[in-house]
């Protein structure tokens, strides 16, 4: 301690290079756009500095922008959802499987966070295209007398985006369900549980926190993303990230662009704090070491 | 009677799952050796045309290239960024340590598109244009949290004993950690380095507003391509990525398993 005391620059000397970039790369860009966002568009291009909520209620005057910001919780809820069916059983195995290769099998499930997001997006074409592989087998084997169309539409997007995101959700939980005591365990059965029982007593609550913390960052990362809509959504599947990218690379409609995106962060940054407030926002980065 | 059934329908749901992940990635694969003009079934033999063809396109070479310099630049800012931040949080205490951990940390959870708008008009009202190092500070600051992550539990595992030792030797701190910490830390640091390579070689959601023609990296590249539909070509890059992005980890795991053994 009075090594600390006598060294109390030290800590911040270390500090200061991340810091000073997270400072300088994140949080004064941010409170930039948020300062852009209320800036005029003029008609010749430039943008003014003003100080007006054009954009906010340019955003709001009509049912076309909101509907897609709904669109874009609706989506994201659906894929919690998806994520929590689809990853609470392989994480359970997971924690619960005795056989040697618990190690590869949970690396394998991993792998695919190493694989390039725009290739595994793009993947699905193979799969659910007019010629992809579900349309070729069904009409080879005469089930289809013509392709079904299962591109560019909702359930598309959704495939996409639960490939991308439930190996976070799985790893949140198993994260969760191997800190349960197993004595815990061992007392519910030994006091005349049935496995289901000690399941849905025990275990079942005390992964909840896994599971809340999975289903945050899968909402969060799901509501930010404009990859599977754009490939394999149609018109009408659009997210509030694909109206950020289209104002700000195709239009070059940079104050607009600003306010959605200070629109969606306000919607992500409520989501996180509530979180944070009322569990702590600390499971969510343990599960990523 | 029971754990029988129940356990195998488990071990049927996740066979199901691991098929649902694999599937696609595994038909690229497949497909990027159809000799057909259209990437898709049926598979009509067995050809590396697209690849052949892939090895003479200059444009995509020259994203290979600079996907490689990028994401090993980052790597290595990024945790020569990190690895004091780690020794800060895990062997100091001062005032305001876990907010400013929540900080570091929060990169993760701010969208990716915000980051690359953000980051993009700021530049652009500081007249800076877009270039190779604004792609390189982006892509720090999106690894960041990460590797500090890695870093940081990996430190909090090395006990202190050693470099009190070292430190009642009489070395001085940058001692310490030059002869004690910093071999102990190796393994995170390379994961670290490894991670944020392979996060930084995939990026595109947040790379698409910060890349030029001049500086695309291969996600963008293949963004570009997507325009005039699936080729059999993309599949055949897109292969070509997941071999290397995957077997990376794959050979560093081996390799740590192997110095873990040999120490």
């Amino acid at each position: 301690m009075n090594e600390n005391q006598h060294s109390s620059w030290r800590p911040w000397a270390l500090l200061a290079p991340s810091l000073g970039a997270v400072f300088l790369l994140l949080v004064v860009p941010v409170c930039f756009i948020v300062v852009y966002s209320f800036w005029l568009r003029a008609p010749s291009g430039a943008d003014i500095v003003a100080f007006q909520f054009g954009n906010y209620s340019k955003f709001f005057q009509d049912f076309f922008y909101p509907s897609i910001l709904l669109r874009t919780i609706r989506v994201s809820l659906e894929c919690v959802f998806l994520c929590l069916v689809m990853g609470y059983i392989p994480a359970y195995f997971f924690y619960r499987s005795k056989t040697r290769f618990k190690s590869l099998l949970m690396l394998l499930i991993m792998l695919p966070f190493w694989i390039s997001f725009i290739i595994r997006t793009l993947s699905w074409i193979n799969i659910l295209g007019d010629t992809g592989l579900i349309n070729y087998l069904l009409v080879s084997a005469g089930i289809l007398g013509e392709p079904l169309g299962m591109l560019y539409n909702e359930g598309a997007v959704l495939m996409g985006l639960i490939q991308y995101l439930l190996p976070f959700m799985i790893l949140n939980i198993y994260v969760s369900l191997e800190g349960i005591d197993q004595s815990l365990l061992e007392a519910a059965r030994s006091m005349g549980c049935t496995e289901w029982q000690a399941f849905r007593e025990v275990t079942l609550p005390l992964s909840l926190p896994g599971v809340s913390a999975g289903s945050l960052l899968v909402f969060v990362l799901s509501a930010g993303t404009y990859l599977p809509p754009m490939i394999l959504g149609g018109p009408g599947n659009e997210m509030i990230a694909n109206l950020i990218f289209k104002r700000v690379i195709g239009t070059l409609d940079w104050p607009f662009g600003s306010a959605i995106s200070v629109i969606l962060l306000l919607l992500v940054g409520t989501i996180v704090w509530t979180y944070n407030r009322y569990l702590g926002i600390n499971q969510v980065f343990k599960a990523m070491q | 009677m029971f754990k029988i059934t129940g356990w195998s329908l488990i071990r049927l749901y996740t066979t199901l799952v691991y098929i649902f992940m694999f599937a696609p990635i595994a038909v690229v694969v497949i497909l990027s050796f159809n000799p057909q003009q259209f990437g898709s079934f049926p598979m009509d033999g067995f050809s590396l045309r697209w690849y052949a063809k892939l090895a003479g396109n200059a444009d995509i070479l020259e994203a290979f290239g600079n996907s490689l310099v990028l994401g090993g630049l980052t790597a290595i800012c990024t945790t020569a960024v990190a690895i004091p931040a780690a020794m800060a949080f895990v062997r100091y205490d001062f005032p305001g340590k876990n907010s400013l951990n929540t900080l570091l940390l929060a990169p993760i959870m701010v969208p990716e598109v915000i980051l690359g708008v953000a980051l993009l008009l700021f530049m652009r009202w500081l007249q800076q244009p877009k270039s190779f190092a604004m792609l390189l500070i982006g892509h720090v600051v999106i690894t960041l949290p990460y590797v500090l992550l890695v870093v940081q539990a990996r430190l909090v595992g090395i006990r202190t004993d050693y470099e009190e030792a070292a430190k009642s030797l009489g070395a001085n701190p940058l001692q310490t950690f030059r002869e004690i910490t910093f071999p102990l830390l190796m393994p995170a640091i390379l994961a670290g380095m490894l991670f944020s390579f392979t996060i930084s070689f995939d990026d595109i959601t947040a790379t698409l507003f910060w890349a030029t023609a001049g500086n695309q990296t291969v996600p963008v590249k293949i963004f570009g391509m997507l325009r005039n539909s699936i080729s059999p070509e993309i599949n055949a890059l897109g292969a070509v990525m997941i071999v290397l992005t995957v077997s990376t980890p794959l050979l560093a795991g081996y390799l740590a398993r192997r110095f873990a053994r040999g120490s």
